[in-house]
């Protein structure tokens, strides 16, 4: 079985001489959740998009086993999504049930079966109450959880999220991370909120100065108080 | 706009089609009068009085969201009064030069083609005016142009707004923003703009957007859009033809 996502020796500057990733390499199996952990300017957001086909890179970078590449960028984006951590750039359809619909009609879909999809997708998160609602209307919590919904009607074997709990109450904090465990695709999840890492993932990755600073158990790492303020983070809350 | 356009009313229920139809006809026609015309053209505010009756949208709220734009309309022939000098009637003592009738009437002109828009987009969902434009033939690339410009109008609106909140919390009692900042400011809200649209475009690639839109079908017209199309347009070109203002008036003297 191919490994879901692979980096091999990657790099990318955005102004030569001024790296912000420098040859990362890892390999992540497929259903594996990784928790993407660094300082601010770390490198997470940049190797986020790497891997979604939005910036050039040096080195090798392949999900489930395709190369990404230009040729291949169709491919790689229907296997895999993306949660901004934004919510607003993310649903920029009127309604809910627009914004899910927009990828699947996209992709071909016809209106009927996009809409059935969308059905699904939103009572599988327990919002089908959000259907038709107006994006401009909705919670930034209930806004969140149809953000993910966007991303799961097109049933990527990826999902990549940037920040998902950022800006949530405790309640709709909480009920991002329930609906996140109930995911199975391999999941990639940068975030500064390491409870939350440890509640969603089982393995971390820490980011600084664009290299890899660690890899192992998230357990591990997040219990490593000394590794974790060398590198600008604190022990998550339940450690402390 | 979109949840205006989500209402029900025999207006809503009308095809875009026949509502686009009748939108552009009734703006060529205005547009058409001559500009020392401005009683001839006075019964051309009919329509908008119409349908805002027919659709039950609020006069108030489309001028209250036209503001900001309006008086740029209205600033068209502004200097008309002091270029033109020419009589062009006498209401007693008082002479009314052709410079003040061609200034009211570009005036009446852009507010009644801004107030037509503005009841077409009130009154239907943006996809359908969009497979409107589609079926007639207008090149698609225009059309996804047209709905982006739509959906992106919104996102500057928030940042004016986000921006202008926060510059008005440190200049407590100042009206307005200062000239000097003006620059700045217009800079800011481009950066800013430019960012999320780049984020939001990034959202859509990701979800297989390959520069063309798939907006929901505007459906098939029934007689009754046809009807309407029909009689109103009728209406309409009557109105632009016959001077009812000045009929009536040679009734009444």
């Amino acid at each position: 079985m191919n490994p879901m996502i692979e980096f091999n020796q990657v790099s990318f500057a955005y102004e030569a001489g001024t790296p912000v990733l420098q040859q990362v390499s890892f390999v992540a199996q497929p259903g594996e959740s990784i928790g993407l952990v660094g300082a601010n300017g770390a490198g997470k957001s940049t190797l986020m998009k790497i891997l979604l086909g939005l910036l050039p890179y040096e080195g090798e970078v392949k999900v489930d086993g395709i190369k990404v590449e230009k040729k291949s960028l169709a491919e790689i984006r229907r296997k895999t999504g993306f949660v901004l951590q934004n919510s607003d750039n993310q649903m920029f359809m009127p309604t809910v049930l627009d914004d899910i619909m927009f990828g699947l009609l996209n992709y071909g879909m016809s209106r009927e079966e996009a809409e059935q999809k969308a059905d699904a997708v939103l009572e599988q998160l327990g919002i089908a109450a959000l259907k038709n609602k107006y994006n401009h209307k909705v919670s930034g919590g209930e806004k969140r959880m149809a953000a993910v919904a966007t991303v799961l009607a097109m049933e990527p074997s990826v999902i990549v999220m940037d920040e998902p709990t950022s800006a949530l109450d405790p309640y709709n904090r909480r009920t991002v991370i329930n609906c996140m465990n109930r995911l199975q695709q391999t999941k990639l999840v940068a975030s500064h909120d390491l409870d939350m890492i440890l509640d969603t993932c089982t393995r971390v990755l820490l980011i600084a100065n664009g290299q890899i600073a660690a890899d192992g158990p998230a357990e591990v790492i997040l219990k490593d108080k000394a590794l974790l303020e060398a590198n600008r983070l604190e022990l998550p809350l339940r450690y402390q | 706009m979109d949840e205006l356009s989500g209402e029900s009313s025999p207006l809503h229920s009308l095809h875009a089609g026949a509502k686009l139809f009748v939108t552009i006809l009734y703006i060529v026609l205005v547009v058409s009068f001559d500009r020392y015309d401005f009683s001839g053209m006075i019964i051309m505010v009919l329509y908008p009085v119409l349908l805002f009756q027919l659709s039950g949208l609020s006069a108030a709220l489309c001028f209250y969201r036209l503001r900001i734009v309006l008086p740029l309309v209205c600033a068209v022939g502004l200097f008309n009064p002091l270029l033109d000098h020419s009589v062009a009637l006498k209401l007693g003592g008082v002479v009314i030069s052709g410079g003040t009738v061609s200034m009211l009437t570009l005036m009446l002109k852009g507010v009644l083609c801004l107030t037509a828009s503005y009841l077409l987009i009130a009154s239907t969902p943006f996809d359908a005016i969009c497979s409107s434009l589609a079926a007639v033939h207008l090149p698609a690339g225009a059309i996804t142009m047209l709905l982006l410009t739509y959906r992106y109008i919104s996102l500057m609106m928030e940042e004016i707004s986000i921006m202008l909140e926060a510059y008005s919390l440190r200049a407590p009692g100042q009206k307005g923003i200062q000239f000097s900042a003006w620059g700045s400011f217009l800079g800011q809200l481009l950066l800013r703009s430019m960012d999320r649209a780049e984020e939001i475009y990034a959202a859509m690639q990701l979800r297989g957007y390959d520069g063309s839109c798939r907006y929901a079908s505007a459906g098939k017209a029934k007689k009754s859009d046809v009807v309407y199309a029909a009689a109103v347009s009728a209406l309409l070109i009557l109105c632009r033809w016959v001077n009812v203002a000045q009929v009536i008036g040679n009734l009444l003297v």
